[in-house]
C-alpha cells in the first residue's frame, strides 16, 4: 500500500500573496475498520491512515485525524494561503507507522 | 464455501459493521455526546455558522461526499478544528479537521456511515467558542459491508 503514489492537485501553483490555493488530495489505503470479520469469521484487524498532515516549508498548513469512518482511499479537499513560495510536504501516516509522503511546489509572488 | 456459510459470514460482518454484535441492542448508541463534551472541555457548542452538507440521500455508505465550512470567522478569530461526529456509527468520531492560521475554515472529504442518521459538526474557534451544525441523511445501504 506504501508504494501506492499518492495524488494530489493544486488549482494553482502560482498565486498573489492573500489568494488561495486550493488542494485536492487523495491516496490508495484500504482503512480497514477492523469491524469486518472474514469469511471464516475471524475480525480482520484494523488497518487504516489516522494522520493527514500539509506543511508549507515545515510550517502545518492543514491536517487531520481519522478514525474508521474516513472512507477507503482517503480524499481531501481543503484550502489555504500560502505566506511564502516553497515546498508543500504531504504525509499520511497508517497504523503500522508506513509513511505515505508526497511534495509539491508553489510560488507566491 | 457453502451458501450457507457465505450467508452467515455476510450478516455477521453487517452486524459487527454496524456495531450490532450479537450481545448488543439492536441501535447502540454510541459516546458521542461524551466525545462532544471532551472536544468542548464541556463547554455547550453554538448551534449555526457552521455549514455541513452531505446528500440528502446515501445509497451506499461506504463512501459518503461530506464537506463542512465556518462562516465568517473575523480578525484574529480563526477556526481551530473541526469535528465530525456520526452518532449511530459504531465509533462516533469520523475525522478531526486541524486548521492553521494560513487555513481558510473549509473542509471535504469522504465518510463511512452505518444507517440513517443525524451527522454532527463541532468547530473550536481560537476565542474559545464552539460552534456546531447538525445535518440528517438518509443511508440505504450501510457502509460497512453490508
Amino acid at each position: 500500500m506504501a508504494d501506492a503514489k499518492p495524488r494530489i492537485r493544486l488549482d494553482n501553483k502560482e498565486v498573489r500573496k492573500g489568494e488561495t490555493v486550493e488542494v485536492k488530495t487523495l491516496v490508495s489505503h484500504i482503512m480497514e475498520t477492523g469491524l469486518r470479520h472474514d469469511p471464516s469469521g475471524k475480525l480482520i484487524p484494523r488497518m487504516i491512515i489516522n494522520t493527514f498532515t500539509c506543511e508549507l516549508n515545515g510550517k502545518f498548513v492543514f491536517g487531520c485525524d481519522l478514525e474508521r469512518a474516513v472512507a477507503a482511499n482517503p480524499y481531501f479537499q481543503f484550502r489555504f494561503k500560502p505566506e511564502e513560495s516553497g515546498t508543500l510536504k504531504f504525509t499520511w501516516i497508517d497504523d503500522e507507522g508506513v509513511r505515505i509522503e508526497a511534495t509539491e511546489t508553489i510560488k507566491v509572488t | 464455501m457453502s451458501r450457507r456459510q457465505a450467508l452467515t459470514a455476510g450478516a455477521g460482518a453487517f452486524a459487527a459493521g454496524l456495531g450490532v454484535a450479537a450481545a448488543g441492542p439492536a441501535r447502540a448508541a454510541n459516546d458521542y455526546a461524551e466525545q462532544i463534551r471532551i472536544f468542548t472541555g464541556g463547554k455547550q457548542p453554538i448551534e449555526g455558522r457552521v455549514k455541513l452538507e452531505l446528500p440528502e440521500l446515501a445509497e451506499n455508505g461506504n463512501t459518503v461526499p461530506m464537506s463542512v465550512a465556518v462562516d465568517g470567522p473575523t480578525g484574529d478569530v480563526h477556526v481551530q478544528e473541526i469535528l465530525i461526529l456520526a452518532p449511530a456509527n459504531p465509533n462516533a468520531r469520523v475525522v478531526r479537521f486541524r486548521f492553521s492560521a494560513m487555513s481558510v475554515a473549509a473542509a471535504a472529504t469522504r465518510i463511512r456511515l452505518a444507517e440513517t442518521q443525524d451527522v454532527i459538526a463541532v468547530a473550536k474557534l481560537s476565542d474559545g467558542t464552539f460552534l456546531s451544525a447538525t445535518r440528517q441523511i438518509k443511508v440505504t445501504i450501510g457502509g460497512c459491508g453490508g
